[in-house]
């Protein structure tokens, strides 16, 4: 399962904060105390600040890897503040993410295919949100299309068949894990991704919700995922059903997490 | 004349078979359509709203109990008497110009029309235009605008400014709303009102236009 740590983003207020400030030894924090957890990418988000996107992110790039060598996901749907913190980007990023909705779409594309990147796929159309697998798919593989003709590899595609929630229509589960099925069948060699938390949106307890979603994701076949590596209960729902699964060889992850007292 | 409280109960629990039932009783009993809609299924959606402001229910079942009133109403419809239904006010609502997020949208829409108010519901991706045309056509008490992301939530000032431009930014009520936004934003972009979820949406919207 490929991690992409979630938590540094301006929505939370003490990212927001230190932006704003420009306090790199926390965004530094920040982002070690994800990577020790386990993930391999760190994703950055400014999406907040409106009028200062470009910079912040350019920042947030800057200032991770100045003192940690791994690949960030350039969370953004403005395509200046993507193209800015590509350039400052060291080593292959993932951006985070290109739709087939008309604007986003044409502004994007050009942007990925000027040089090597991983890129989250995500199943939204120019018109309305998907409500059925075959929706999604079909969004899905037309994206997949769009992106390899002009030149990125399969295994450099992650899907995210939009996670929206339970308490709006019980059968937003189902149509999330049946799009990751599918779309793990009829492509063999693309990723699939998501976030755990919209799936929880409306309900009490969300966290029991978000880390249940994630054992069903990846029993779907998920091949990476959104989320704070940090939250050891969420990574040893991960640990645990990986094993489960048959992906753990002599339960070796596992048993560490156990001797490192991870698991909880 | 009957107390409709079993059929406030039945909203409330979202129990559409009893609420048809007792809509249906209450109609053969004599009662006007027009108070049954007002003390039975308005009064009850009242409750969801609190309830729901209050942390108390949840979205489902917010969902649930509009549900059971639309069936009611329908069953009442052909009962109204012309004149007879006063609509609290009109609603013109829709989420901004380049964002197609419409959970939140939709339930509050559906609890202001839980509460007496007339929702003319655009959609998805309206632009300021569209708002200023719409609003010239439907001449809405107020206008709602939506929005999930904040690289979306311009388009709300833009909005504000297209109405103004338009001269009809003073015939309306504008309120606002979204995971994003905030009281503060409301106050910076000169909107007139902001709500945090559906349920107070109601009581806000009552609020603007001073009525209870």
């Amino acid at each position: 399962m490929i991690i992409v740590g979630e938590k540094i983003n301006t929505s939370r207020k003490d990212i927001e904060e230190a932006v704003k400030n420009r306090d790199a030894p926390f965004i530094i924090g920040v982002a070690r105390e994800q990577a020790e957890a386990g993930a391999h990418y760190i994703d950055v988000n400014a999406g907040t600040f409106v009028d200062k996107e470009t910079e912040c992110l350019s920042w947030l790039v800057e200032t991770v890897q100045s003192e940690i060598d791994i690949p960030l996901t350039l969370d953004s749907p403005n395509p200046e503040a993507l193209a800015e913190a590509i350039k400052r980007h060291k080593g292959v990023p993932m951006i985070n993410s290109i739709s087939l909705e008309e604007e986003r779409l044409q502004s994007l594309l050009p942007i990925i295919s000027a040089q090597p990147c991983h890129v989250v796929a995500l199943c939204m159309s120019q018109t309305s949100m998907p409500t059925t697998v075959e929706e999604r798919v079909a969004v899905g593989s037309e994206l997949i299309k769009k992106l390899t003709d002009a030149g990125t590899p399969l295994e450099m595609i992650y899907v995210d068949p939009l996670i929206q929630p339970v308490s709006v229509d019980v059968n937003m589960g189902p149509a999330a894990l049946g799009a990751i099925r599918k779309i793990m069948h009829d492509f063999p060699g693309v990723n699939t991704i998501c976030g755990l938390s919209n799936i929880s949106f409306g309900l009490p307890k969300r966290r029991i919700i978000n880390r249940n979603f994630l054992a069903l994701c990846i029993s779907y076949g998920l091949s990476a995922v959104i989320m704070d590596p940090t939250d050891r209960e969420l990574m040893t729902t991960l640990i645990t059903v990986e094993m489960l699964l048959g992906q753990d060889e002599y339960c070796g992850n596992y048993i560490e997490a156990y001797q490192n007292g991870h698991l909880i | 004349m009957s107390d409709f409280k079993a059929l406030s109960e039945a909203v409330n629990k979202g129990d559409t078979k009893t609420a048809l039932v007792e809509a249906q009783k209450a109609l053969d009993a004599g009662s006007r359509a027009e108070e049954i809609l007002d003390k039975g299924l308005i009064t009850a959606m009242n409750e969801v709203g609190d309830n729901f402001s209050k942390g108390l229910i949840f979205v489902p079942q917010m969902l649930r109990s509009a549900k059971t009133m639309q069936e009611c109403t329908n069953l009442l419809q052909p009962f109204f008497q012309e004149g007879d239904v006063t609509s609290k006010g009109k609603v013109l609502i829709g989420t901004v110009k380049g964002d197609l997020h419409d959970i939140g949208k939709n339930l509050v829409s559906m609890m202001l029309e839980g509460a007496g108010f007339t929702i003319t519901d655009l959609g998805v991706d309206i632009s300021p235009e569209k708002f200023v045309e719409k609003a010239r056509e439907v001449k809405p008490d107020i206008i709602g605008l939506s929005a999930l992301l904040s690289t979306t939530m311009p388009a709300m000032a833009q909005t504000i400014e297209a109405l103004q431009k338009a001269g009809l930014r003073d015939k309306v009520k504008v309120m606002i709303g979204g995971a994003p936004v905030t009281e503060k934003y409301a106050q910076q972009i000169n909107a007139d009102s902001y709500a945090s979820d559906a349920g107070s949406a109601v009581n806000k919207a009552k609020a603007l236009l001073g009525i209870s």
